[in-house]
């Protein structure tokens, strides 16, 4: 929804940290999701994560999500898809090109990383092209399954809700 | 200027080290010569000598041919078609990608094609929504965006193999450019977006048309703050307006494009519009020149080409250089001729 998805970009901070400690707890489980089997949990997972980012993000489910890299403004709601920043037809009252009654996403995340710790830089990486396959996937198993089985990486730019 | 290593004008260059394209505009923007580019409206037409009247009509003032793809998602004839028929004259076009129509399979068989028949700079742009165009109907690709389209236009060149990771034997040896439009919003974010596309591959920009210099000069300095002036190789966008009235049509309704009221007022106040159009740009080019790090300018003319020559030669930036042309140099072109 849309009110919801901008009350959600001006509590960026907030809503960033909340993930943070979500996500090391699905790190941490990553022994039962693992017994558990990705493949019998991928379903379920999914559509919990649909309702939950659907509402607060307007998500769509790309699987890759990067909302912590762009200040909690999904980018796959741009009509372009862009993501890694505003295309140079925004208007000049800050609304979209392609949709004049939403304002353009990447302001909303500019505006939103600035609230969170780290945001300008991790909105200064170039985010790689999307992986179409992914389509419909639950994000969260999947960086769960990635940051449990690369320590390494935890806490990289780029994660997300 | 003739290069000394000039095989057959027109022909490519020799690769010099520390270049990336055999192209005659790389040498020139290396070179520290004011560069002068410019857009030719793709031919609604299937006839070769459309094209070859539209670009004649710069001989002798640019150094580059931007042949748009489906700019405005309008159809026209294609982008690379355009280039394959300038570059056999000799022409140095400039191919523009879009990310609206086609997806990375097609967008990485059209960059060593297009390399193949002699394209040695690329511009890579995420492109204008199909609401825009005359087939708003046609379903909005944009498998890339402009910065990954970058990336992978670089991977092609550097690391000789295409996304999948599967080896190309011969990697296609260009320019890679990019767009920026330093007046739309968000303004103050507009500089680290430059600076993005710069990480992601890019060598030169053509900006959005520059109606607005001290915002431009805002734009340049915070370029500057990001360490990118000796990156990067900045064209600015300008053209000609024809009235007050088309101005403010254009600034309603074509998305990006800022123009200041007192431009307007500029010419809703001069005798001949046209003319005060023309001056206007000229001052505009005679001002952003001044600029450091601006290293050229990209005259986009719509439907008003045949005044470029002018423009060019009045503001005076080509210092009496002479760009290359099929045809510049009789003594020594033997073997290509325009047609």
């Amino acid at each position: 929804m849309y009110a919801v998805r901008q009350w959600s970009v001006r509590h960026a901070r907030g809503l960033n940290a909340f993930y943070k400690v979500f996500e090391s707890a699905l790190v941490t489980l990553y022994p039962l999701w693992s017994r558990l089997g990705y493949e019998r949990l991928e379903r379920p997972v999914a559509a919990i994560e649909r309702q939950v980012k659907g509402l607060l993000f307007d998500c769509r489910m790309c699987g890759q999500c990067v909302l912590s890299s762009t200040g909690m403004s999904c980018p796959m709601n741009c009509p372009k898809n862009l993501r890694n920043g505003p295309c140079g037809g925004v208007r000049a009252n800050g609304h979209c090109e392609v949709r004049p009654e939403m304002r353009c996403v990447w302001l909303e995340a500019v505006a939103g990383s600035a609230r969170i710790p780290g945001g300008r830089e991790a909105l200064a990486t170039v985010q790689p092209a999307v992986d179409r396959r992914l389509q419909g996937k639950s994000s969260w198993l999947r960086v769960a399954r990635e940051r449990a089985t690369r320590p390494g990486r935890a806490g990289g730019a780029g994660a997300a809700p | 200027m003739i290069f000394e290593d000039e095989p057959v004008p027109g022909y490519p260059l020799p690769i010099l080290s520390g270049y990336s394209s055999p192209g005659r505009f790389e040498r020139v923007l290396r070179s520290g010569s004011f560069a002068v580019t410019t857009e030719l409206d793709p031919p609604d037409s299937a006839d070769p000598e459309d094209v070859y009247r539209r670009a004649r009509v710069f001989d002798g003032y640019v150094d580059a041919i931007n042949a748009t793809d489906g700019s405005g998602a309008n159809c026209h004839m294609s982008s690379m078609a355009v280039c394959a028929l300038l570059t056999r004259v000799g022409y140095a076009p400039v191919m523009q990608i879009s990310c609206r129509d086609k997806n990375r399979i097609a967008i990485q068989g059209d960059i060593l094609g297009g390399a193949a028949m002699g394209v040695c700079n690329l511009l890579c742009l995420t492109g204008d929504g199909v609401q825009a165009g005359d087939h708003p109907q046609a379903l909005p690709v944009f498998d890339l965006d402009s910065l990954t389209l970058l990336e992978t236009a670089r991977t092609l060149r550097e690391e000789h193999h295409f996304l999948s990771g599967r080896k190309i034997t011969c990697a296609p040896r260009v320019l890679l450019g990019a767009a920026e439009n330093p007046f739309a919003q968000p303004v103050e974010w507009r500089a680290q977006r430059l600076a993005k596309k710069v990480a992601a591959g890019a060598q030169f920009i053509q900006t959005q048309w520059c109606y607005d210099v001290p915002l431009l000069r805002t734009f340049m300095q915070h370029v500057e703050e990001l360490g990118l002036l000796d990156k990067v190789f900045i064209l600015v966008g300008v053209g000609p307006l024809r009235s007050a009235k088309s101005a403010e049509w254009i600034r309603t309704h074509v998305p990006g494009v800022h123009i200041p009221d007192d431009i307007i007022r500029r010419l809703a106040g001069a005798a001949d519009p046209v003319a005060a159009g023309r001056e206007l740009c000229i001052d505009i080019i005679q001002e952003v020149r001044t600029i450091r790090g601006v290293h050229g300018v990209h005259v986009m003319a719509y439907r008003q080409e045949h005044t470029v020559a002018e423009i060019i030669e009045r503001s005076g930036v080509l210092n009496g250089r002479v760009p290359w042309y099929p045809g510049r140099d009789p003594q020594t072109n033997t073997t290509r001729i325009a047609s």
